[in-house]
This record gives structure tokens, sequence and C-alpha cells, in this order.
């Protein structure tokens, strides 16, 4: 590129406070920064490890085990025909991708502070990319599944292929919070082990072991809509239909989940661009 | 014909200074504050103080002006490189930026060394601020300028420090942004590299009419390089102009402190004879920067009230004000001087010290050898070591080599003694 000739130079402002009107097209301008340092977590963490891509099958693979043989044996939940370890990961899954999307989010800005007090990107590429790293991960565990149902002989319904909306849907509900999580960490170093904490509490309070349903079995459906603010379960119930675990998807819950997961989104670039400005100064 | 690329006005940024022991804050503590002060109701103490790194400062620079930055440390020149390159805000006043600044703080931010050589090009362009399809473009440019080819694919831990910085710059070189922004970047690296660095600044402003902003401490690279400079003090700009100007000025602004006699630290008070002014000078010049290699002279100033003999001491401290070389001239080498009451001028020559690079500073001691001390100035006078005439191999020996440099002289002989094969020389 040379001056002048190609692009028209534009003028820029800097002031204190002052809000950037070209924040989303500056993000865009630096999309191959999102994709290289996701892909910069991706090669560092397969070339460190001395399994590599292995580990990155191992690790899931034994919560996978643990989780189905726990909740089998212990829990014995209904499962209406369908082989019992699908319906547990079909809960399971979504959560672990959630989980890993919002622990490597809170820790993106943290463990990149060596970038941000020498060079300027806007910073909210570095939480968005570190999601890529849970995405993959995920991916590998999506592929595990497809295994265990092969060999329960499962066919999953056709729906199967609107699976990548409740994906999404779990990138977004992981990313609000991750934002605020990122942000804080910077601030407050102590604040990562919060998160841990958060993680774990969201588990429970999350349709993993159990299915959404038994709620409103036990509490009612007014019960279902509030414990559908939880933008997991809307992922988790959306998951299970998709892959057929569950007949019928609970519309009204779901669009619940979706707003929260927005207004959560909403909140974190709201919080996270308030305090983006003071990143290099207190990392 | 040029416009103003950078413009600033009245540029200032504010750091709150935090009076505790944790360098960062912790929830838990911020918590607990709270609860206190809702407890007790009393005022949180006040543990901030205010610090303007940047005061007012504006400044106007036009398009494919090379402009040097200098000041000392503390002056505020990395802070005003940071708001350049949107770092961090500034707290007051504006700058506007007629193009794509790119910054380059530091040597290979973001080079990961677990990635190749050919890996950290990419990711290290794309932090900069490149396009995967601009890095393609100048690949092969970045490779050849940086020398690295046959190890485009080993992983850059095992590069030699001077690959490493040569891979780094090369990456950034090759940015082509309007703005360039360079901090200190060459003081690593080896000369040759240097002069091909500098001539790629040179390069970027003559032939693409862009604008460099060069922080350097490197006085000869500046005047070398830049057209004009700015002049930083404690935050302020002192004077702005071409790079002449500048550099007398900011000669002028080095020697109180480097070279300025300093009797604050004086032990008692002297009453028979006293320093009253002391120097450093250096290729026959008042001086305070000294090049590692170069001897230099200590001159004292003393008055003597009546006539009688006295032996003047010296003993050189480091960075952290541990004594590390003395010379009691009297009780060592006999040096008794019959002063008669009046002022005298007392040069002690020193030859090459070889003392690592940074400050330095001297207590000045006037003694009665083995008996007693009339007068002791401690760290009266202070000076840098510079190593910027030799820097063999690229190494910067620095206060944590080791403080001094022993110039051994190796052999190898056969282990039966019988064969003897001298080798290599004193290393630099």
């Amino acid at each position: 590129m040379s001056i002048g000739s190609e692009r028209h130079v534009e003028e820029l402002v800097i002031e204190a406070g002052r809000t950037d009107a070209h924040y989303w097209r500056e993000l865009w301008r630096y999309r191959d920064l999102f994709m290289f340092l996701a892909w910069r977590d991706l090669l560092v963490r397969f070339k460190q490890t001395v399994f590599g891509v292995l580990w990155a099958v191992l690790r899931p693979l034994i919560t996978m085990t643990i989780f189905v043989v726990i909740f089998s044996r212990v829990a014995g939940l209904p499962s209406d025909g369908v082989p019992y370890p699908i319906l547990v990961l079909g809960g399971m899954l979504p959560w672990q991708f959630f989980a890993s999307a919002l622990s490597e989010a809170s820790n993106s800005l943290v463990a990149n502070a060596n970038l941000i007090t020498k060079i300027y990107f806007p910073r909210i590429i570095l939480p968005a990319s570190s999601l890529i790293v849970a995405l993959v991960d995920f991916t590998i565990t999506l592929g595990m599944m497809a295994v265990v149902m092969a060999w329960y002989g499962y066919l999953p319904p056709a729906r199967v292929v609107l699976l990548p909306l409740f994906v999404a849907l779990a990138l977004v509900a992981a990313l609000g919070p991750g934002l605020i999580a990122t942000a804080l960490n910077v601030k407050y170093r102590d604040f990562r082990f919060v998160i841990p904490f958060l993680v774990q509490f969201g588990l429970y309070v999350s349709p993993v072991g159990f299915k959404s349903s038994v709620i409103e079995d036990r509490l009612g459906p007014a019960a279902r809509l509030v414990y559908s603010l939880n933008p997991m379960v809307g992922v988790i119930d959306g998951f299970r239909w998709c892959i057929g675990v569950e007949q019928d998807l609970h519309l009204q819950a779901l669009v619940l989940s979706v707003a929260t997961s927005l207004a959560l989104l909403w909140l974190g670039v709201r919080f996270f661009r308030g305090t983006e400005r003071d990143f290099a100064d207190v990392i | 014909m040029s416009r103003p690329i950078i413009t600033t006005e009245r540029l200032g940024k504010r750091y709150r200074l935090r009076h505790q022991a944790a360098p960062y804050a912790t929830l838990r503590e911020s918590l607990a504050a709270t609860a206190r002060r809702f407890v007790t109701r009393a005022a949180p103490a006040a543990t901030a103080e205010d610090f303007w790194a940047l005061d007012d400062v504006s400044f106007e620079v036009r398009q494919g002006d090379v402009v040097g930055v200098i000041g000392r440390n503390g002056a505020g020149k990395s802070t005003l490189l940071k708001i350049l390159s949107r770092i961090t805000e500034p707290t007051t006043g504006r700058i506007r930026l007629g193009g794509r600044v790119a910054s380059l703080l530091e040597v290979g931010t973001g080079f990961h060394p677990e990635l190749t050589g050919r890996e950290n090009i990419f990711l290290n362009g794309a932090i900069l601020g490149m396009t995967k399809a601009e890095i393609r473009k100048k690949f092969d440019e970045i490779v050849a300028f940086a020398e690295v080819d046959q190890f485009l694919d080993t992983p850059v831990k095992h590069y030699s420090s001077g690959m490493y910085v040569r891979l780094a710059f090369a990456v950034a070189a090759h940015l082509e942004p309007e703005i360039l922004v360079v901090d200190e970047v060459l003081a690593v690296g080896d000369a040759q590299f240097q002069k091909k660095c500098l001539g790629k600044m040179q390069q970027l402003s003559a032939g693409g009419g862009h604008t460099v902003l060069f922080v350097s401490h490197n006085i000869a690279a500046v005047a070398a390089l830049c057209g004009s400079a700015l002049l930083l003090r404690r935050g302020r700009l002192v004077t702005q102009g071409p790079v002449g100007e500048v550099l007398a000025a900011y000669a002028a602004e080095l020697r109180p402190t480097c070279e300025g006699f300093n009797a604050r630290s004086r032990r008692g008070t002297p009453t028979v004879c006293r320093v009253v002014d002391a120097w450093l000078v250096v290729d026959g010049e008042h001086g305070g920067r000294i090049d590692w290699d170069s001897p230099f002279e200590i001159v004292m100033e003393v008055d003597v009230e009546r006539e009688m003999t006295v032996s003047p001491e010296y003993l050189i401290r480091d960075n952290n004000g541990a004594p590390i070389l003395f010379s009691p001239t009297g009780l060592q080498q006999g040096v008794v001087l019959r002063l008669g009451a009046g002022r005298h001028r007392v040069t002690a020559a020193c030859p090459a010290l070889r003392l690592a690079t940074g400050m330095y500073s001297i207590d000045l001691m006037l003694a009665e050898s083995g008996v007693r001390t009339y007068d002791h100035c401690e760290s009266a006078l202070q000076f840098e070591v510079t190593e910027y005439r030799s820097r063999p191999h690229g190494f910067r020996f620095s206060q944590q080599h080791g403080l001094g440099y022993m110039p051994f002289e190796v052999r190898v002989t056969a282990a039966d003694m019988s064969a003897v094969a001298p080798a290599t020389g004193g290393a630099g």
C-alpha cells in the first residue's frame, strides 16, 4: 500500500473519553488478527504438549467417561428409549463447551498482557478469538459423540443440522459473561479464582444432569420460564432436541434464553468498552 | 507542500501512583476496604498520588519528517509514543493523526517462542496491523531482509538473539504505515544490523513520504536519521526544532545531573579543607557519559584553609549505591598533596574501567591517609557508562552480567601438556 494513492487518508482523532465512531469498522479491519490469534493458540497448544492432538481428544474423553458412568449408575434418569450415554452427552457437551469458552475468554487479556501494553488493536479481539480454541475442542468432542452414537446404532433426526445454531447461542452466552470476567481480571487479579467457582455453580443450575422438563413437572410451567432465564437452558435443551434426545422444543423458554444471552452480550460489550481504555495502564 | 500529519494539542496524561506494596488491585482488598469504610465511616486513607507523565504538550509533525524524540528517563517519551500508537488514552488534550500508525515499541511483540519463523512473521504482521494478503505480498522481502531463510521453519526459541531481532524488525519495517513510531528498538542487534535498520527507516521517509517518530538514547543515531527533534523534560515539551539545536539543548540538560557536583550527601561539616566543585572530563570535554572502553578524568576543586597535606580518595558506586571500586591514593600509591591555603584543582586520570553499561556515582574524599577524613561527599558525581562505540557481536554488557569486564586471554592446551596451541585471544 502506498501513501495517498490507493486509500484516501482519513483523519483519526485521539482524545480522552472519545467513543470511537469507527469501532466496529475497525474491528472488521482487524479480522485477520482475530484468526491469527486463534490459530496461534491452537498451534501452540498442539506443539507444546507431548501428546499434541491426542491430548485434545483424551481430556474430554476421560471427563465424558466419568460423566456417563456417574450419571448412568447413580442418577438413573428416565431415558425414553435413547441410549443413556447419549442423553448425558447431550447435556454435558454443550456445558463443557460453554465452561471452557468462558474460562478461555476470561483469561485472554491477562494472558496477552505483553501485547496490550505494546500494540494497539481492538482489545475485544482477544476474548473473542479465545473462543475459537474452545470451539475446536468442542468439535473434537462432537466427533467423539458421533462415535458413541454409531456404537449404539443411534441415528439422530434430520434436525441435527440445526445444531450450529445452538453452538452459536452457546458462544454468545459465553462471550457476554466472558467479556465482563476478563475485564475484571485485568483490574482485580484475584477475580480469576472466582471464575471456576461460578462455572461450578453454573453446572448445578443448568440442566446437565437432568432435563428442563423436570422443573416444569415439579414446579409448574411458570418455574420453567424463570428457569429459562439461564441462557444455558436454551443451549442445552436445543442441543438435546437437535440430537433427538428431547422430542419437543419449548419455544417460549428458548426465546427467553436467547434474550438473556443477547442481553448479557450487550452488557458485556458495554462493560468491556467502558474499561478497555485503561487496560494498558493497569494490566 | 507537506501537510501536518500529527498535530497534538495540549496533550496530558495522568497516572495515579498507588502507594502500596501490591502491584495490582485485588477484589478481596477492594471489598475489604469498602466493608471497612462502611463500618468505620472513615474516609479512605489518601494513598493515591497524581503524576503527570505528559503535561500540556503541543506540537506538529509534517508528512515525511523524521522526528527524534529525546529526553532523559521519565521525561515522558514512552508515554507520548503509547498515546500516539493508541495503546493508552490521553487524560487531556487531543491528537489528530492523518494516517495509519504502526508502532514498534519493542522488538518482537507477540512473537511466540514455540512457533516457527514463518508462523511468527504472519502472527507478528497481523498484530502490527497488516492483513494476511499484505503479509503474503511482503513475505519474501521480509525473509530476505532478516536473513533467516534457512531457519524459517525452526521455532524462534532456537534463534540466536540477533536472528530474533532481525526477524522482528524486518516484519515491522515492511509495514509501510503513514506514521511509524519506533522506540529504542535499535538498542539491540549488532552494529551492522543497526545500520541496516537506520537505512530502512531513512528509505521509508525519503522514498515513501512516511513519517517516522524515533525515540532513542543513541544520540548519534538521532543525529544521523532525524531532521528535527522534540525534547521532553518531566512530561513537558521543552523545545522542538532542527535536530542539531535540540540535541544541543539536550546535551546541556544532561550536564547538570551527569556532571554536576552534588554535595547533598556530604558527611559531616568539613573544616580545614573541602571539595567545592567537581566534574568529569571525557574526551577533553565536560561529560557524564563515558564509553565503557574510554579513559576519563575526575576533576575536583578544593578549598584549603591553611597549608596542609591531603590525599584524594575516590570510590565508585554502582546503580544501587553499592561500593565497587576504591582508590585510596594516599594509602596505595603514596599520593600526598601539599597544598597551600586557597583553591586548587586536583585532577585524577582514570584508565578505561570497562564497567558494564549503566549509571554509577563517585564519592569524593579528602583525607589524611589512614588517619582521618577531612571531607567526604557521597555520590558527589554521577556518570553513565555507555557502549555506543563498540558493540561486538551485538552483545550488550549490562550490570546484570557483572559490573566489570575481565580481559582474559584464553588458550587451549592438550591435556597431556606436550602440545601447546594458542587459540583465541581476549574475546570482547
